[in-house]
Parts: C-alpha cells; sequence; structure tokens
C-alpha cells in the first residue's frame, strides 16, 4: 500500500486552523451572552456550548460522511464514511488532492458544522426549553448544514462527480457565506417566527447586561476567524495568505461602517456597535475572502458595516424577535458578501475565479452568486420553519412565561450567572439557608446508597 | 432623637462623610439606591434601539442624632452636598422612639 505524501507545513496550519475556529464558539457564547440580561445569560452560552457536544458526536456517526462521503449526488454525501474508522491514513480529495490528512480536514470541517447552528441561538434569546434547543441542533445540522455544506463546500472526485450542486454550478464560497452565515440567518428567522415575540418585547428595556463580555466575545470571534476563512485554503499557502488579509481589512472597515452609521444617525458610536460591525464585517468577507483584492474587502466590509447597522432596526418594523440580530448581522452580511463577489471577483487574485461586474466579467458570476444565496436561504428557511413546528406542536419549544419573567437560568439549569447581591450572596443568611438544603440532601442520598 | 435620611449624588459621599465627621457626627448607614426625581434619567442606544433609563443611581445616608443636633446636621449634609445642579438629592428628618445599641443593650441618647 502507498504511505500519503503529507505536507508537515499544510496539515500543521488546517489542525491550528482548526482549533482557532472551534474557539469561535465559546466566543461566540460570550458575545451573546453580554447581549442578554443578566437573569438569562447562562442559558444563552449554553445554547453555543452544548452544540459543541451535539454537533462533534453526530459528526463522527455520520455528519462528515453525509457532507462530503463519496456518492453520486448533489445534494448529499454518503454513509461510506460513518465512524470515520476508514478515513484513518487517508488524504483529502475535494475536487483536487490536498496533502493533508482526511481526518484533519473532518476536524476542520466539524468545527463549521458546530458553530453554524450556535449561531441561530441568537434569535431566540430567553426562552427555548434547553431539551427541545437540543433536539432542535440534531435534527437541524442533520436536515440542513450537512446536505447544504455538500451542496457548497464538496467538489466531488476528479472529474466533478459527485460535487454539491452549487458547487457544480460554480458558485464561489470560500469559508461559509452562504452554507454558515445565510443559512443560519434564515434559520434564526424561521425560529423567531415558531417560537415568537419575548414577553414586554418593544415595551420593556432589555438592555445587554455586560458589554465587556460582548467585546471578549467579537475579539475571540475576529482571532477564530482567521482560522475559519485562512484556514478554507487548506494549506499554508498565499491563497490563505490573501484570505488572512481581506479578512482583517475587511472588518476594519465594517466596524467603521457601523460606527458612522450609528454616529449620523443616534449621535454617539458605541461598544456594541464596534463589536457588532466587527462580526458583520467577517461575516461579509468570508464566502469573498480568496476571490477579492485586499482594497475591494475594505468596501466589501464598510458596505456590510453600513448595511447590517441598518437592517437590525426592521425588527421593530416588522414585530418579529430576532433578539440578537443573527438576521440583521449574519443573513444581511452573509447576503452582502456573496453578491458582492459577483462585482469584485477577480481572476487576478485567485485563478480558479471568475470575473465580475467590475472586470468586464459581465452579470454571470453576479447570477451564480444570487442563485447560491437565494437557494440556500429558501431551503434553510422552509426546513427550519417545519423542523420547529414539530417540535412546538410535540413537545413544545417555549419556557412558561412565568419562567420567562423570572429568568431563564433558574427555571432551565438551576444557576445565576452572577452572585453580587449581599443578602442573597453565599457569605449571608439567604445563601446559607440553601446551601444548608443541599447538604441535607446529598447526605440522605449518600445514607440511602 | 431623630433620624437624618440623605439622599445624595454618588461621588458626594466622601465630602458628607467628612462634613458629618468634623461636627461629631461618629457613624452613619450607606446603602446604594436608584430613583429619579425632576433630574429624569438618560437615554441609551443599543444597536440603533433607545432606552430611557429613569432611574439614576444614588447614595441613602441615615444618621441617628440628638434632637438639638437635627438643623446642624441638615446643614452640614446640605453645604458638603451641593452641586447648584439638578439631581443633587434630598435630605429629611424625622422623630425616632427609641434606639438601642445591640451590643450592651444601652437605650435612647446613651445608645448614640
Amino acid at each position: 500500500m502507498d504511505v500519503p505524501e503529507i505536507n508537515t507545513g499544510d496539515t500543521a496550519w488546517v489542525l491550528a486552523a482548526s482549533a482557532m475556529v472551534l474557539l469561535m464558539t465559546p466566543g461566540l457564547a460570550f458575545f451573546y451572552g453580554g447581549m442578554t440580561r443578566s437573569k438569562s445569560t447562562l442559558n444563552m452560552m449554553m445554547m453555543s456550548f452544548v452544540t459543541i457536544g451535539i454537533v462533534s458526536v453526530i459528526w463522527v456517526i455520520y455528519g462528515f460522511s453525509l457532507a462530503f462521503g463519496v456518492g453520486d449526488s448533489g445534494w448529499f454525501g454518503s454513509f461510506d464514511l460513518s465512524g470515520l474508522g476508514s478515513s484513518v491514513n487517508s488524504l483529502t480529495f475535494n475536487g483536487t488532492p490536498y496533502p493533508i490528512p482526511l481526518l484533519s480536514f473532518a476536524a476542520f470541517q466539524l468545527m463549521f458544522a458546530v458553530i453554524t447552528p450556535a449561531l441561530i441561538s441568537g434569535a431566540i434569546a430567553d426562552r427555548a426549553r434547553f431539551v427541545s434547543w437540543c433536539i432542535f441542533v440534531a435534527v437541524w445540522v442533520s436536515l440542513v448544514y450537512f446536505p447544504v455544506a455538500h451542496w457548497v463546500f464538496d467538489f466531488g472526485n476528479a472529474d466533478g462527480k459527485g460535487a454539491g450542486w452549487l458547487a457544480a454550478a460554480g458558485v464561489e464560497d470560500f469559508a461559509g457565506g452562504t452554507a454558515v452565515h445565510i443559512n443560519a440567518g434564515a434559520a434564526g428567522l424561521a425560529l423567531a417566527i415558531v417560537l415568537g415575540r419575548r414577553v414586554g418585547f418593544r415595551k420593556d428595556p432589555m438592555r445587554p447586561h455586560n458589554l465587556s463580555l460582548v467585546l471578549v466575545g467579537a475579539g475571540l470571534l475576529w482571532f477564530g476567524w482567521f482560522g475559519f476563512n485562512a484556514g478554507s485554503a487548506l494549506g499554508a499557502n498565499g491563497l490563505a495568505a490573501l484570505a488572512f488579509m481581506n479578512t482583517q481589512v475587511a472588518t476594519a472597515g465594517a466596524v467603521g461602517g457601523w460606527l458612522l452609521v450609528e454616529r449620523v444617525r443616534d449621535k454617539h458610536a458605541t461598544s456594541l456597535g464596534a463589536a457588532s460591525g466587527a462580526v458583520a464585517g467577517l461575516v461579509a468577507i468570508t464566502p469573498a475572502c480568496a476571490f477579492v483584492a485586499p482594497w475591494a474587502a475594505v468596501v466589501i466590509g464598510f458596505l456590510a458595516g453600513a448595511l447590517c447597522a441598518t437592517a437590525v432596526g426592521l425588527k421593530y418594523k416588522l414585530n418579529y424577535d430576532d433578539s440578537l440580530d443573527v438576521v440583521g448581522v449574519h443573513l444581511v452580511g452573509g447576503l452582502v458578501g456573496c453578491l458582492a463577489i459577483g462585482f469584485f471577483g477577480t481572476k487576478a487574485v485567485n485563478a480558479a475565479g471568475k470575473d465580475g461586474v467590475f472586470y468586464k466579467g459581465g452579470l454571470e458570476l453576479l447570477g451564480i452568486q444570487a442563485k447560491g444565496a437565494f437557494s440556500v436561504l429558501a431551503f434553510s428557511f422552509v426546513v427550519t420553519l417545519i423542523i420547529g413546528f414539530a417540535i412546538e406542536k410535540t413537545i413544545g419549544f417555549r419556557i412558561s412565561k412565568d419562567a420567562e419573567l423570572e429568568g431563564i437560568d433558574v427555571s432551565e439549569h438551576a444557576e445565576s450567572a452572577y452572585e453580587l447581591d449581599g443578602v442573597t450572596g453565599s457569605g449571608f443568611g439567604g445563601g446559607l439557608a440553601i446551601a444548608t438544603g443541599k447538604m441535607t440532601r446529598n447526605d440522605s442520598v449518600e445514607g440511602s446508597a | 432623637m431623630k433620624l437624618v435620611t440623605a439622599i445624595i449624588k454618588p461621588f458626594k459621599l466622601d465630602e458628607v462623610k467628612q462634613a458629618l465627621e468634623a461636627i461629631g457626627v461618629h457613624g452613619m448607614t450607606v446603602s446604594e439606591a436608584s430613583g429619579y426625581g425632576r433630574q429624569r434619567g438618560h437615554t441609551e442606544v443599543y444597536r440603533g434601539a433607545e432606552y430611557t433609563v429613569d432611574l439614576v443611581p444614588k447614595v441613602r445616608i441615615e444618621v441617628l442624632i440628638e434632637a438639638d443636633d437635627a438643623d446642624r446636621v441638615l446643614d452640614a449634609i446640605v453645604a458638603a452636598a451641593q452641586t447648584g445642579r439638578i439631581g443633587d438629592g434630598k435630605v429629611w428628618c424625622q422623630p425616632v422612639d427609641t434606639v438601642v445599641r445591640v451590643r450592651t443593650g444601652e437605650r435612647g441618647v446613651d445608645a448614640l
């Protein structure tokens, strides 16, 4: 048997990039957790954190195979890589050969599958039953994420057999503007509709309780995103460097775009705006990062920042409670990035790409990009609605009104994020009484064992 | 005996404390409070959504004093806490029946 020739530099980069992308999910938990009210911050963070557990297990059993398994279909992979046992000692082949272990590619793609459902959770802050969320994540990645990842990211064998239908159609999505962001954004809108508005939406103050946490989360996302985008080159090469630089400058442009809109419209540039602008820019450059020149990345980022800053107000006009603006940031940002490739895309930076409107390529690429973006949007929205209503009608998706008002952290997790209050704190009577009660219960359990 | 309660701006606490010590009032109870009067609150903006924050943070000071000292104490607090701008707070004084020092059981003026 031939011993595969592994490129150590490429492999090292993909492994490191995978770890960076994993870090984005806890980063997202901070980003979202700080934006909720203090009584629901743990639940918000748990909705992200638990996807790491759920999706990783499913990925080994059949997820990776359903997305990237060898088959004939443009709609989904196969089950031939189930369990990942047969992937050991194989090299990666995705349209062309890559000198990295197949398991490193599987690990890298896993982190995308983890964070995509986590992104959705921002649309349903404060009100989703935790068990229903866990079931939703398992069903959603199986019916929506794995197929869509196949559509976009699987380039099939050497002659394109088994490639995803959007990949085969020439849709340019380097790191997941469609499969990750438009997908999560459309699903977020669907779930916000299924679960309905929070008690007091548009009436009660729902201020972010910890903006420092939001900024920490945005920083971790920004850092991890270099793995997300530059790692998608699947090698330590010029394409990775292009994606890396574009990621940085687009994000910088988006911070500027968002803050400028705020300064003009609201009279103040806010820290939440800076953090949100950064994420909007990261989202928008994700599909485009290896197809455009760095100057174009700045423009795309700036546009994404300004448009997303405007789009987050839509939910108040249309009266849907996308609590943390998954639609306004990920759906809108994803659309901006995917469609921008149709204008700014150029073969000058990536021979595998196509020329867009601004490079005398005409409208062809823009048309292909629109097809990719809106296909994923429609599929994700419809299937998520069906999954969401199925869960709502069977086991229920929403906690009781009383539990929501009291705070979902206590009702779903029996925990509070912060113990800062002197009277109920652990050093005082209130806390002690509770601790004593718990110890008694533990003692009796021990006695009966 | 009287109970003097003062609601003041948080950053004036130190000056009020020093002013009271200077006229021989040793001891006070301080708690964080929030509320509004003519000052009302302020506006905050999160992703373009405006929130009116009515309740602003204040500090509440409580001191137990002899009845004769009431005017002096009120004057000292007002002088120390005043900035002249809206939102400086309020001070009021009310009679107290009994005071007991927990450690010794002393009652009345001896317990002050």
